[in-house]
C-alpha cells in the first residue's frame, strides 16, 4: 500500500507541475484532472473510498467538465498560446519559486522530526459512517453549505435571466 | 491456488463478452431496425446477414486512420479511447452471478457514476481536439447534455440506494429477492432509463451527433478505428446500460430454474432490444427541448422520487 501512495504522490505532483507549465489551457485542464485521479487514489489508499468517489464524480467529473466546457467554447486557439508564452517568462517564477520552496522545506522539516509515517490508520471508512458525521455532529456546516450553493443557483438564474429580458426588449423596440 | 485462477476466469469471460456483444450490437441493432421499419437490414453476408459484423471489422481496420493537420494531435488520439476505457470499466462491479463479479466493491455504485461522468471527457474532447465549428458545436452539445443528465440518474438511484441500504451491487441484488426495484421505485427506473439513454447519446437524445445539422457532431474529423472506438463505445454503453437496469431494478442474476449468468444475459438482451426499440420508434428532439426536459421536469421528479421514498422508508422503519 505504501508503494501506491508514493506512486500516486509523485503522479500527483508531476501533473500538477504540468498544469502550471502548460501553455495551452486545455491541457493545463487535462493534467488538473489527472492530478484529481492521483488525489483520488490517495484517499483510496488512506481508507477513505467514499471520498475518492466523490473526488472523481464531482471535481473531475463535473467542475472539470465545466472549466472545459468554458474553455472550449472561448475557442482560444494558437494565438492565446503564443500569448502565454510571452507572459510566462522565467523571471515571473522566481518569486512564487521561492516561497513554496520555504513551504516545502517546513513540510519536509515536520514529516522528519514529527515521526508519524504518511498512512497511520488505513481503516476503511463505509459510506454509512460518512453519513452519519455530516448529518449528526456536522449538520450545521451541510446546511450552510446548502445555504451557499442555493445562494449561486439563485444569483446565476437572476444573471441569465436579466439578459434574456434585455434581449427581448430590444428585439421590441427595433419591432 | 483456486482463488486467483478463478478471478482471472471471470475477468476474461466478462471482458470478451462485453466486447462480442457490443461487435454483435452491429449486426443485432440493423436487423431488428429493418424488421421494426418494415425492411431488409444487413441480409446478404453469412446467415441473416450475421458475418456482416466481420465484413464490418475488416473494413474499419483497414481504413486509412487519417488525423488532420490541423487538429490537436496528443488529445485527439487520446479521446476516443476514453469512452471505452471508462465503459469497460464500469462492467467491473456488475454481479453476473452469486460471487461471479470482478470487483466486489463497497462503493460499487458511486464507481460507475465516476466513470460514466468521466466519458462525458471523450466527446468533449474530441469535438474540441478536431478543431472544425461542426465538431465543436457537436462536443458543447454533448458536454451540456451529458452534464445535466448525469445529475438526475445520480438522483434517480438513490431511491434504490435506500431500500437496500448499501451502494453494493451484490447487496442490491440481495436485497430485490422478496420484490423486484421496479415496483416499488418505477418513477426511479423510468428516471435512470431515460439519463441512460441520454448518457449513451442515442436517439432521441442523439443530437451531438445530429447528422442533419452537425455533420456527424464530434466525430465528424474521425475515420478508421478512431471512430470504430466511438462506435463500440456506444454499444457497450447500451450494454452497460441494460446491465445495470436488470441488476438495479428487475433482480438481476435471480431468476427460477435457469442457472443465474443465463438469466443476467437473457436480462439484459430484453433492455438491449428495448433500447433499439426506441430508436427504431422516436424522433430526435429539439436541443432546448432536450435541456428543459432535463432540467425542469426529470430533476424534480427524481428529487420527489427521493422525499417519498425516503418518507416511506422512516415509516416502515
Amino acid at each position: 500500500m505504501n508503494g501506491v501512495f508514493y506512486l500516486s504522490a509523485i503522479i500527483g505532483i508531476l501533473a500538477t507541475l504540468m498544469v502550471v507549465t502548460r501553455l495551452n489551457a486545455v491541457h493545463a485542464l487535462l493534467y488538473l484532472i489527472v492530478s484529481f485521479f492521483s488525489v483520488a487514489v490517495i484517499f483510496f489508499v488512506l481508507g477513505a473510498p467514499f471520498v475518492a468517489a466523490l473526488e472523481i464524480i464531482i471535481y473531475a467529473g463535473a467542475i472539470m467538465v465545466l472549466f472545459v466546457f468554458v474553455i472550449m467554447m472561448l475557442n482560444l486557439g494558437s494565438k492565446s498560446t503564443k500569448q502565454e508564452g510571452v507572459l510566462l517568462q522565467p523571471r515571473s517564477w522566481l518569486g512564487p519559486s521561492v516561497l513554496s520552496g520555504i513551504l516545502i522545506l517546513e513540510i519536509i522539516y515536520l514529516m522528519a522530526y514529527s515521526g508519524s509515517s504518511p498512512i497511520s490508520s488505513p481503516a476503511e471508512i463505509a459510506p454509512k459512517q460518512i453519513g452519519m458525521a455530516l448529518f449528526g455532529p456536522y449538520a450545521i456546516g451541510v446546511e450552510l453549505a446548502s445555504m451557499l450553493l442555493l445562494a449561486g443557483l439563485v444569483g446565476a438564474y437572476h444573471i441569465g435571466s436579466r439578459r434574456l429580458l434585455d434581449s427581448s426588449s430590444k428585439r421590441g423596440d427595433k419591432e | 491456488m483456486g482463488e486467483p485462477i478463478r478471478s482471472i476466469i471471470v475477468l476474461a469471460a466478462i471482458f470478451v463478452g462485453v466486447l462480442a456483444t457490443a461487435a454483435g450490437l452491429i449486426w443485432l441493432e440493423r436487423r431488428l431496425l429493418g424488421l421494426w421499419q418494415d425492411r431488409y437490414g444487413p441480409n446478404r453476408a453469412g446467415p441473416f446477414g450475421s458475418l456482416q459484423v466481420v465484413a464490418d471489422m475488416i473494413k474499419i481496420f483497414t481504413k486509412e486512420d487519417w488525423i488532420p493537420p490541423f487538429a490537436d494531435k496528443p488529445v485527439f488520439i487520446i479521446a476516443p479511447s476514453i469512452i471505452v476505457v471508462t465503459t469497460i470499466l464500469s462492467f467491473a462491479i456488475i454481479p453476473f452471478g452469486p460471487g461471479i463479479q470482478i470487483a466486489n466493491l463497497n462503493i460499487g455504485l458511486l464507481f460507475f457514476l465516476a466513470m460514466s461522468s468521466l466519458s462525458v471527457y471523450s466527446v468533449a474532447l474530441a469535438g474540441w481536439a478536431s478543431d472544425n465549428k461542426y465538431s465543436l458545436l457537436g462536443g458543447l452539445r454533448a458536454a451540456a447534455q451529458m452534464l445535466g443528465y448525469e445529475v438526475f440518474m445520480g438522483l434517480s438511484l438513490t431511491g434504490v440506494i435506500i431500500l437496500a441500504g448499501s451502494f453494493n451491487l451484490s447487496d442490491i441484488v440481495n436485497a430485490q429477492r422478496k420484490m423486484w426495484f421496479f415496483i416499488p421505485q418505477f418513477p426511479g427506473f423510468l428516471i435512470f432509463l431515460i439519463a441512460g439513454l441520454a448518457e449513451t447519446r442515442r436517439i432521441p437524445f442523439d443530437l451531438p451527433e445530429a447528422e442533419n445539422e452537425l455533420v456527424a457532431g464530434y466525430h465528424t474529423e474521425y475515420s478508421g478505428m478512431k471512430f470504430g472506438m466511438f462506435f463500440v463505445g456506444e454499444y457497450m454503453g447500451v450494454t452497460l446500460i441494460s446491465a445495470l437496469i436488470a441488476t438495479l431494478f428487475f433482480g438481476g442474476w435471480m431468476g427460477p430454474l435457469l442457472p443465474p449468468p443465463l438469466w443476467m444475459i437473457i436480462k439484459t438482451f430484453v433492455f438491449i432490444c428495448f433500447f433499439i426499440l426506441i430508436r427504431a420508434t422516436l424522433p430526435r428532439l429539439r436541443y432546448d427541448q432536450l435541456i428543459s426536459f432535463g432540467w425542469k421536469l426529470m430533476l424534480p421528479l427524481a428529487l420527489l422520487n427521493i422525499v417519498v421514498t425516503g418518507a416511506v422508508a422512516i415509516a416502515i422503519n
